[in-house]
């Protein structure tokens, strides 16, 4: 059993031919790597299962002073938090939904023009551009905080969710060019100068050849500025009010000064996260071109 | 191609525009030449380069203007210019120095663990196991769950001395033995930082396997075949084929990495709000400006913040930059 | 591959459709309209409870639509000082204290409510205790907030492991009697320390009840001329006396402890006594509650002065941008009123009663008989309070537990750091207070 091993890699169609040379039974080293994984993918999930599992105790029972696994099992706290007399949950719910998909919308339709400019026909220094957008990622976010809230008390924009959708589309957008530069390079030139021989201009080429074309890449860079914004909470916390406030600013508002409330928290917080589990879940793949930037395919 | 795109100067290297080959400067299509087809070529770029400066750059102008005024909220009647008595008090704050300390321990330990154990859990997943789509799913999610949520379960769910996780599970482990006085250490308390480190670990670990995963099992099987038909062990083809092959992924995960967890503040607020030693700078940042209302102190820090990511990042942007040339010429 | 992006990318489109209608539909505006009035307050559960009796009692009277933010105090603080400094006018109302009412209303931040409480008879303005009225007033002698509930700071002790140890507790303590108690009952039954006493970093967490020690033990922040003597011999002495005792008989965790985690350990019997705000007390005997009628209280206690508590309230403000001062009177009168004391009495139980403010409450035999046990002990510790000579020397603004400039909440919160260290053993008290002098130097220039 080597790291080596063909069979072990997973690429079938390239494995295959190898089979033959090789003995095709399971490597004996494969039962410890199974149970290693398991280990270790158990380790990994163990607190969000047990914050599913608090979310389904009483109270007591959550704060109790020993992990209680087998206690008697309830959606109260799930009921609370939808209808338990105290804050409405959804308005920062439906806030995040709006923040999250507006500011998502924005930044592909300026992210797939710009990224047309830098890969298709790349402007002149098209690597200085590149540059500068990924370089405003490196600026703490923290030192526009105050300028921010400023401008959007001086112009009347606090507690306003266009104003927070514009935030997240100048936080998200960077990233965006980057992916969909590197989705955009991979389409073969070849089509764009058969357009362009047609006679077709600029916006009938990004509807017809690269739309189309860098619409996986354009799920995975819609999938990571979805998560950003989702659970984005500093600029939330600081511009929103009692209109616009976002679902982890809500969150928050669950610590109380008295009482016991571990329980309740983590229905809020399974809550919370369960629209980035479901699409994180649901396009694994996707996740990975997107965390890099689409530099992995 | 590469050295075609390299050349921003390439105005002269107009050329056929074959396969793979991406001029800079109006193409063969031959439409129209000069200023106006290079301002119809930028023009796809420049909403979102104008969005961009306007939303990133202005509000960093004003973080340097306010940075040269007294202008502390709570004092309405005083406010006005002070010169460079800001950047004064900054350089001679010693909390400022621990908490600049902090950002890059806290950075360097949490970037670096979880690229090791990234890279282990990586290897795991490369091989074929029962269940491994399972595997990879419960990988992935700790970085779906909203970080926020995240830490605030860990600080009362996980790290609390008598109800968290840890300690629940130390004194059932020594209960097995028949010891009913378990040490329950306090994990706030007595290890801030690592706590923090902890759940940061936790939350990008996944993001460091997916990144190297991909990176994995994108080497080329020929090369692995060769390695194994000449007999070489699992370790010398680690080592003289798998690393190097890794270099760039290693690079391009440690960086992004590094871009998200130097911003971090939902963990150090929520988990320790920056006590015993856990404040990082955009912590300290955030207190100046909601806690002290010292809105000239908070933009000075902002600007020698700034100033030292500019010069961090020149650094970093020329490796992330290497890294995507190879595809660019596929 | 392709055709299931872009049928996600359909899907996406259409969710964004619904999305931008619920935002034009809801989120849209941000300003106030007419029959709506802002609120920002603190989770405290008084709070909370007053958020659920809102609609269906104040909205349903009136007609006027409350929207509330709800936080924790920490996140209140930073969010209530940015929208008041900037009176950014996302709020008419918010949960301040004695602490900032005073300041605030100097800076013109504030609108007065001295014309409404004026007129407004049925709010009663007398009932409300002098030295609370008086804190809330500012240099003009205009109120310019309306406490919801008030506290000062009293001991509560497990009365019946006292009785099993052999300790009696004095009416009026000592601080040297609590650390002899502390000691003694630390482990009187499994798990249970003496004292739970906050050591959560904030000015308003572990610097609280640290600095009616230091009161009482004759130190204090500022003198008269604001000279700083936070390195001063009695400083030290008091926030040795504090640190050592809460590290050698305090309660696990103590460095992240503050009220809420002292109020779970003294209800679950992880200790036997605890200092903090007199309205923990109606917790504590609320009914559920393991240790009701169990609990013993006691008067701060006290080494070099007479009294020791402190006195807080937190208090309903008003914006001075607000357009929609009447409305946000309307709450505010309704939210401090006696018939709200009594709407809470009568829904929820009289132990959960916002109190501490107004004497009618402790004439109300309904309250008298379910707080007996603490109605009295907590009237007291608020009549003693004394914010104007807390300590041994005179002071230069008032306030018992906090040091009346908004400097306090930096340079409060800054030592309250270097002690949280110091508890958790990360640093000494005498590092702790020598940069805490260093500090109170630099605010202290502002005032010479």
């Amino acid at each position: 059993m080597t790291t080596t091993d063909p069979a072990t890699t997973n690429d079938a169609p390239v494995t295959r031919p190898t089979a033959t040379r090789r003995p095709r039974r399971r490597p004996r080293g494969s039962a410890i790597t199974g149970l290693a994984a398991w280990a270790v993918g158990f380790t990994f999930v163990l607190p969000v299962l047990w914050m599913a599992l608090t979310s389904l105790h009483t109270e007591a029972d959550a704060g109790a002073g020993r992990p209680q696994v087998f206690a008697s099992l309830t959606f109260a706290n799930y009921s609370d938090f939808f209808s338990g007399g105290g804050a409405d949950p959804w308005p920062p719910i439906i806030n995040s939904a709006t923040a999250a998909i507006l500011s998502t919308l924005l930044v592909l339709v300026l992210a797939v023009p710009a990224a047309y400019a830098l890969s298709v026909k790349p402007i002149e220094k098209w690597t200085d551009v590149m540059f500068f957008f990924l370089s405003t990622k490196m600026l703490p976010m923290v030192a526009g905080l105050l300028p921010v809230y400023l401008i959007a008390q001086k112009t009347g924009l606090l507690d306003n969710i266009t104003f927070l959708i514009l935030i997240y589309t100048a936080m998200n957008l960077p990233i965006a060019v980057w992916m969909m530069r590197s989705f955009l390079a991979e389409i073969p030139p070849a089509l764009f100068e058969a357009a362009e021989i047609d006679g077709a201009g600029l916006v009938t080429i990004l509807r017809k050849i690269v739309v189309p074309l860098s619409a996986p890449g354009m799920a995975a860079t819609a999938l990571i500025c979805f998560i950003f914004s989702w659970n984005e909470l500093l600029f939330a916390k600081s511009l929103t009010g009692t209109v616009a406030g976002t679902a982890p600013v809500f969150l928050t508002s669950f610590v109380t000064s008295q009482g016991l409330f571990l329980a309740q928290v983590s229905a809020a917080a399974i809550v919370v996260s369960l629209p980035v589990l479901i699409a994180g879940f649901a396009a694994q793949d996707k996740l990975v071109q997107g965390l890099s930037l689409g530099a992995v395919k | 191609m590469t050295t075609v795109t390299e050349q921003p100067n390439a105005r002269t290297s107009s050329s056929s525009g074959g396969p793979g080959d991406r001029p800079t400067v109006s193409g063969g299509s031959g439409r129209g030449s000069g200023g106006g087809a290079a301002w119809l070529r930028r023009a796809p770029l420049l909403p979102a380069l104008l969005f961009t400066i306007v939303m990133t750059q202005l509000p960093f102008l004003a973080t340097l203007v306010i940075s040269f005024m007294h202008y502390q909220a709570y004092a309405p009647d005083s406010h006005g210019f002070a010169g460079f008595s800001n950047f004064k008090a900054v350089f001679q704050s010693a909390d400022l120095r621990s908490s600049a300390l902090t950002t890059v321990y806290l950075t360097v330990t949490v970037v670096l663990v979880s690229l090791v154990l990234g890279m282990g859990i990586a290897l795991l997943l490369n091989r074929s196991f029962f269940g491994r789509g399972i595997v990879r799913t419960m990988i992935i999610t700790p970085f779906l769950v909203v970080p926020v949520a995240a830490a605030l379960f860990f600080k009362h769910g996980i790290f609390n001395p008598s109800s968290g996780l840890i300690n629940g599970v130390i004194s059932w482990v020594w209960g097995l033995f028949g010891d009913t006085t378990p040490p329950a250490p306090d994990w706030l308390s007595q290890f801030p930082l690592l706590s923090v480190e902890l759940q940061l670990i936790w939350q990008w670990t996944p993001f460091m396997t997916l990144i190297l995963l991909a990176g994995l099992q994108s080497r080329s099987h020929d090369v692995l075949e060769a390695a194994a038909v000449d007999g070489a062990g699992p370790w010398r083809t680690f080592a003289s084929i798998t690393l190097p092959h890794m270099r760039q992924y290693l690079e391009l995960a440690g960086l992004l990495g590094s871009i998200y967890v130097v911003q971090n503040f939902d963990s150090v607020f929520t988990i320790t709000s920056g006590s015993l030693g856990t404040a990082n700078l955009p912590y300290t940042v955030y207190t100046t400006v909601f806690n002290a209302q010292d809105y000239g102190l908070a933009s000075a820090q902002g600007v020698i913040v700034v100033i030292a990511s500019i010069g961090i990042a020149t650094l970093a942007l020329r490796t992330v930059f290497s890294l995507f040339q190879p595809e660019g010429a596929r | 591959m392709r055709m299931r992006s872009q049928r996600a990318l359909i899907g996406l489109a259409s969710i964004a459709v619904i999305a931008t209608t619920a935002a034009c539909g809801g989120a849209g505006g941000g300003g106030s309209s007419k029959g709506t009035v802002r609120v920002l307050m603190v989770n405290n559960p008084q709070m909370v409870d007053l958020q659920k009796l809102t609609a269906a009692n104040f909205t349903k009277d009136t007609g006027i639509k409350v929207k509330f933010t709800v936080l924790p105090e920490n996140d209140l603080r930073d969010k209530a000082s940015q929208e008041f400094t900037n009176q950014s006018n996302q709020y008419d109302v918010a949960t301040l204290s004695n602490f900032e009412i005073p300041f605030y209303s100097n800076n013109g931040w504030l609108a007065s409510m001295q014309g409404y409480s004026d007129k407004d008879t049925s709010f009663d303005q007398a009932d409300v205790f002098p030295s609370m009225s008086k804190s809330l007033t500012g240099k003009d002698g205009k109120i310019y907030g309306e406490p919801f509930y008030g506290e000062s700071s009293f001991l509560m002790y497990r009365k019946d492991v006292f009785k099993k140890a052999g300790i009696s507790m004095p009416e009026k303590p000592t601080w040297d009697q609590v650390a002899a108690a502390a000691a003694k009952v630390d482990g009187a039954e499994p798990g249970m320390k003496g004292i739970c006493l906050r050591g959560q970093p904030g000015w308003g967490e572990v610097m609280a009840p640290l600095t009616t020690v230091v009161n009482t033990f004759g130190g204090t922040w500022f003198e008269k001329d604001w000279t700083p003597k936070v390195d001063a011999p009695e400083f030290k002495a008091a926030t040795n006396f504090y640190v050592n005792l809460v590290r050698k008989h305090g309660e696990a965790g103590a460095p992240q402890s503050g009220f809420t985690e002292c109020l779970n350990a003294l209800t679950q019997g992880k200790v036997a006594m605890w200092y903090d705000a007199t309205s923990a007390a109606g917790s504590l005997e609320a009914s559920g509650s393991p240790v009701a009628g169990k609990i013993g209280y006691a008067q701060a206690p006290v080494k070099d002065t007479k009294s020791a508590g402190w006195l807080y309230a937190w208090s309903w403000a008003i914006e001075k941008k607000s357009k929609n001062t009447d409305n946000a009177w309307k709450f505010v009168s309704w939210a401090s009123s006696k018939k709200y004391e009594e709407l809470v009495g009568k829904e929820l139980g009289w132990s959960r009663v916002p109190a501490g403010k107004r004497a009618s409450l402790y004439a109300n035999p309904a309250y008298q008989k379910a707080a007996g046990a603490f109605a009295q002990p907590t009237l007291t510790a608020i009549e003693n309070a004394n914010p104007v000579d807390p300590g041994v020397q005179p002071r230069p603004t008032v306030g018992v537990q906090f040091v009346d400039i908004p400097e306090f909440t930096d340079l409060g919160t800054r030592v309250s750091q270097y002690i949280s260290s110091a508890i958790a053993g990360k640093g000494s008290v005498d590092d702790a207070l020598k940069r805490g002098q260093g500090l109170a130097e630099t605010v202290a220039d502002k005032y010479r």
